[in-house]
């Protein structure tokens, strides 16, 4: 694994501002927990708390225009990207100011216009349209980049290697980004995979390089990804990075996760990306207070967002029959 | 006289007509650059257009479908070709649950202005998993929109519509139609999707059928003239949007349908139409809905057998007397 560069383009004010948003995440997250215990969120989630720093550590080293596909554990890369706990808490309550208008849910927050292109809910599904997004960028000439996050589960379904093998053949401006967090929903990756580290190691059997690095330092991963990020502009093609990550809860709401070893939970715990950042935040000379403030801002964004999203409208019927065609319809014959 | 061309060089004048016209367009697939495609469809795009336009892919059905909606939800207008649509089985979570749906499951936050074209049908000895008509499955999806041309004129047409769609379209090629000529196409010919057409007028009974089935059904209704049974034939073209309009007004003047799909009876296009007609269109019909349909088996190798069980000119002749002696 990496360890933690010495010298990283990260400054204080600019950490302390990814500590903020990687509070208000985990907030958020816990908002959507307790929202689901209180009958208010139905269906299911996925919750990202513990994975903060890797949405927060890839936005802060992308750039404004380039383009994020997720997975239907999503909600950490649609608030890195610009959507508000708000509308991400809505679309889970059903609300009609959703962002997705509470036709998507959980497991697909979209914000196109930040270009956050979606969570996707069939594992793997979505690497080959990161590709297709980056051969655009480069067919289009605009420099954009496309990054596809997904769990260490996905490596072992068939689009992985598909979308490894065509974009390097094409040398696309693409970064696959694993979210490893050590489980394929209930089962340990390393009981059902054949090498260690299940991105990056197959990675050199596409000629696609490839980094493991610590997915609960933030600073770390706006490091990785300003590399691969710069090196995709500059034309030589995809960059694996396994981030490695824990969950703090199950893989979906109805899952305690009892499968995981007390001992390896504890560690992970001590790990926790928030405390990380904060450890780096004193290391730099940021006072207590400055980051009990980030606290507290944190807190009182998230605690409007709840207010809101409670308050907000409930979907509206006549949605269920719009936008199945461009033309915001749904006719399917005359 | 109008030139006359193969629907086979009309596949690829249709897509050459939209790739000089809009700069957006793009292709991929497998062998269709310098090869011209398994079928020749794509023959001389690479030579016109080149790398930066038709481009290559390995045979990974996964990376060309999700590639193409990659590339359409970010500002391209590609056209992903899928060989042989039984392959469609092996990409088929992207034709039934990413590209139909990510328009809606975002709001209508995202465009997916894709075509996905492939080669379609039997008839050609090429057994079990490459002979299949499978617009039928296609069909079980909300969001898609379903092409599948009779001519070489209506390929050119249908190709410019699907292409200028903001909607994914399926644009399927029958592979028995691609030696077929007729005459081509103007510059500027669309026809627009989902208007089906009145390939011959009649008054006794209704022919309904798709691609391969539209010649069949002409053939058929030729020979039931020698016999004095006037049989009116519609090409549907497209089966979304589906134009029952035109195969409702056509069952007012006839008061007989036959549907000639050849897809297999169980859960093919056909059964769609029958019941809509079966429910709007009741009091207009004098006898029973007949479906010639292929029937419910893998397709088989040989010819002898092959014949047994797609439809035939001489099925849908026999569908359309046991009607007509109503």
């Amino acid at each position: 694994m990496t360890a933690p560069g010495a010298v990283s383009a990260i400054g204080a004010d600019e950490l302390l501002a990814l500590y903020q948003q990687m509070a208000v995440i985990r907030r958020t997250e816990k908002a959507a927990h307790d929202l689901f215990l209180a009958g208010l969120v139905k269906g299911t989630t996925h919750l990202a708390s513990g994975h903060e720093a890797i949405a927060v550590g890839a936005s802060a080293a992308l750039r404004p225009d380039d383009y994020v596909f997720a997975t239907y554990r999503g909600h950490h890369h649609a608030m890195a990207r610009g959507a508000s706990p708000a509308e991400c808490l809505a679309e889970l309550m059903s609300k009609a100011t959703g962002v997705c208008h509470a036709k998507g849910g959980s497991m697909h927050l979209t914000k196109a216009s930040a270009g956050m292109l979606g969570s996707y809910a069939i594992v793997g599904a979505h690497l080959p349209m990161a590709a297709g997004a980056a051969w655009s960028a480069r067919l289009r000439g605009t420099g954009q980049v496309a990054v596809a996050f997904f769990g260490d589960g996905a490596t072992n379904i068939g689009a992985f290697h598909e979308a490894l093998n065509i974009a390097a053949v094409w040398a696309l401006p693409v970064l696959f980004i694993c979210e490893n967090n050590l489980y394929m929903e209930y089962t340990p990756i390393g009981s059902v995979t054949a090498v260690a580290n299940p991105a990056a190691d197959r990675a050199p059997s596409y000629g696609i390089p490839a980094e493991v690095i610590d997915g609960n330092d933030v600073v770390v991963v706006a490091d990785a990804v300003g590399r691969a990020a710069e090196r995709a502009r500059s034309g030589h093609g995809p960059t694996v990075l396994e981030a490695r990550t824990y969950r703090h809860f199950g893989h979906s709401r109805t899952d305690p996760a009892t499968y995981r070893p007390e001992e390896e939970v504890r560690e992970w715990m001590r790990r926790d990306p928030l405390d990380i950042a904060i450890t780096r935040l004193t290391a730099l000379g940021v006072p207590a207070e400055s980051v009990a403030l980030a606290d507290e801002l944190a807190a009182q964004v998230v605690t409007e967002a709840v207010a809101a999203a409670r308050a907000a409208p409930a979907a509206d019927p006549a949605e269920a029959l719009t936008d199945v065609w461009a033309d915001g319809g749904s006719a399917w014959r005359t | 006289m109008a030139d006359v061309i193969t629907y086979r060089e009309a596949v690829a004048e249709g897509i050459a007509r939209e790739l000089r016209s809009d700069r957006s367009v793009v292709l991929l697939g497998e062998d269709i650059g310098a090869a011209g495609g398994v079928f020749k469809t794509t023959a001389g795009l690479f030579a016109e257009f080149g790398p930066e336009r038709i481009w290559d892919t390995p045979i990974s059905e996964q990376a060309i479908l999700g590639m193409a909606m990659g590339a359409a939800m970010t500002g391209l207008r590609p056209v992903a070709e899928i060989m042989f649509s039984d392959f469609f089985a092996c990409c088929w979570d992207y034709l039934a649950n990413e590209i139909p749906k990510m328009r809606y499951m975002t709001g209508g936050q995202v465009t997916v202005p894709l075509v996905v074209r492939t080669a379609n049908g039997g008839g050609l000895g090429f057994g079990a998993q490459h002979s299949q008509a499978v617009e039928n499955w296609t069909l079980t999806i909300p969001g898609l929109k379903i092409v599948a041309p009779s001519t070489p004129a209506d390929v050119i047409g249908l190709m410019a519509a699907a292409i200028r769609s903001d909607d994914p379209v399926v644009f399927f090629e029958h592979k028995g139609l691609f030696a077929t000529k007729g005459e081509t196409a103007p510059d500027g010919h669309v026809v627009p999707l989902g208007q089906a057409a009145i390939a011959r007028a009649g008054a006794d009974v209704t022919i309904v059928g798709l691609a391969a089935t539209v010649p069949m059904a002409l053939t058929a209704a030729g020979r039931l003239a020698e016999d004095g049974i006037s049989a009116e034939v519609v090409d549907l073209r497209c089966l979304v949007p589906l134009d029952m309009r035109t195969v409702l007004g056509s069952v007012g003047r006839t008061s007989r349908l036959v549907i000639v799909e050849e897809n297999p009876y169980q859960g093919g296009w056909g059964g769609t139409v029958a019941s809509i007609v079966a429910d709007e269109g009741f009091e207009l019909l004098d006898a029973p809905i007949r479906r010639v349909a292929a029937a419910c088996v893998p397709l088989p190798f040989a010819d002898a057998l092959e014949q047994q069980v797609i439809p035939t000119v001489e099925k849908v002749i026999t569908a359309v007397r046991s009607l007509t002696e109503y």
